[in-house]
């Protein structure tokens, strides 16, 4: 175990920002010190760390806090060298990998989000479109990337990996929520193996909520956004 | 279907205006090397650049050795870690994870913040326009903030945050006129590191004509009828 070094996260259970944080750490077998955040209010912590954006994860590192999630990670990977490399060693899958991510969090997720606020079938339709086209291109990416490997990082699991995996229980929340199959093992195998997989990962099983658990935290928070919303 | 770009070699598919696009261009330049570069234009997209990049169909994209690399920000990190410093050159990011951290971090919040703040300054009126204002204001002095009295960004030398910011600077003048801004009075730190910056010459060639920005605005506005 690499001696602690004074690591520290902050955020929240339910969080998939915070999870990559978390597996990160994991993988390079690094202890470290989780600070749940309040969240409501934001603590000064919280507020003092992330004066920018002030949210969750934060890392802190001998004294030092880092933002913003895939930043934490390529930090961890960075620092902690000896043990389990997490972005690729060629540049070119590097920009590959970081393409895939930045895809996820920009564009894929947030259409994804959108199905808890869709008001018609119509709009659902949409947003289960759209879905299932990321998707098919994630599906796509998992055979370029992965070469054959159990991973998108090929032979380990990597930045890519963590990256999308850290949805997993949200992905299935979504699935319970919506009756949407999203990783359908007959139309994505490659991924829906992937995902049991990663589910089943050392670095990950302590760290992924319980689907019941998060549906129930998912339940009340849309339900709170609908209620905002409408009060407008 | 023929590929008409070369098997070996460097090759930037960009648009004069964009300041993604520019940054690609600074970063080859300040690394010395050799690539064609290629005009897009925006509104006919040609179908080289909607093969290379079929999900975001968006400058810039580098092409190397026929394999294409997209998103700015991935372009300059590929750029930098495939041509790394020798003979006491600089990389672009520094060495210190830490000091990666936050460079990554700023270059980040311009494109979170700058770029959409400074849209908001063109394409919103009334109430939406003054909150684009205060956002673009706000995000701009933070950056002046982290800037310090640093020469620039990367300290001493000239680096990642310098160019994802830099590119930004033939912008300014636009974002003065449709802002009702003046950067020069209320970001002085800052304009003088965009001089700054302008005396290297990956800079200079890559920079267009702020007066030619604005003229693209308002052709632009035109096209797509904005007022």
């Amino acid at each position: 175990m690499a001696e602690s070094e004074d690591v520290k996260v902050l955020g929240a259970w339910m969080s998939p920002f915070v999870m990559r944080a978390r597996i990160a750490l994991n993988l390079k077998k690094v202890d470290y010190e989780f600070i749940a955040e309040t969240m409501h209010p934001k603590s000064e912590l919280l507020l003092k760390s992330n004066p920018v954006y002030k949210k969750i994860p934060v890392l802190f590192h001998k004294g030092n806090p880092i933002c913003e999630s895939l930043i934490i990670v390529q930090y961890i990977d960075e620092t902690w060298t000896s043990v389990h490399p997490i972005l690729p060693a060629d540049p070119y899958d590097r920009a590959i990998a970081r393409f895939w991510a930045a895809y996820i969090d920009d564009t894929w997720n947030p259409e994804v989000r959108k199905y808890s606020m869709a008001n018609t079938d119509e709009e659902r339709a949409v947003v289960a479109e759209k879905t299932f086209a990321g998707v098919q291109l994630l599906e796509e990416a998992f055979q370029t990337c992965g070469k054959g490997g159990n991973w998108f990082g090929g032979d380990a699991l990597g930045y890519l990996d963590i990256a999308l995996g850290s949805y997993l229980a949200w992905i299935r929340v979504t699935e319970k929520m919506s009756g949407l199959k999203i990783l359908d093992g007959d139309k994505f195998p490659q991924l829906t193996a992937w995902a049991d997989r990663f589910c089943a990962e050392e670095a990950v099983k302590g760290v992924m909520p319980e689907t019941d658990k998060l549906l129930e935290f998912a339940a009340a928070m849309i339900a709170r956004m609908k209620a905002a919303s409408s009060a407008k | 279907m023929g590929s008409d770009l070369p098997e070996k070699g460097l090759v930037l598919l960009s648009s004069w205006p964009s300041m993604f696009g520019i940054r690609g261009v600074i970063a080859l330049e300040e690394k010395g090397l050799e690539y064609e570069y290629r005009e897009e234009h925006l509104g006919n997209k040609s179908a080289t650049l909607l093969r290379l990049n079929p999900i975001h169909k968006k400058v810039p994209v580098l092409v190397h050795d026929g394999r294409p690399i997209c998103e700015s920000l991935i372009i300059l990190q590929y750029i930098d870690e495939t041509w790394p410093g020798a003979d006491g050159a600089p990389c672009f990011l520094p060495a210190d994870p830490f000091a990666r951290s936050q460079a990554r971090f700023w270059a980040d919040f311009i494109d979170k913040k700058v770029y959409d703040a400074g849209t908001r300054l063109w394409k919103m009126k009334g109430e939406e326009h003054a909150e684009a204002k205060k956002e673009f204001i706000e995000s701009m002095k933070l950056l002046e903030g982290e800037l310090g009295e640093k020469p620039y960004f990367g300290g001493e030398t000239f680096g990642f945050v310098d160019i994802a910011l830099v590119s930004y600077a033939c912008w300014f003048h636009t974002y003065d006129v449709t802002g009702g801004l003046n950067m020069e009075a209320e970001l002085p730190k800052l304009m003088a590191w965009v001089k700054r910056c302008k005396e290297r010459e990956s800079v200079s060639k890559a920079l267009p004509d702020p007066l030619k920005i604005y003229d693209f605005l308002l052709s632009l506005k035109k096209r797509y009828g904005i007022e």
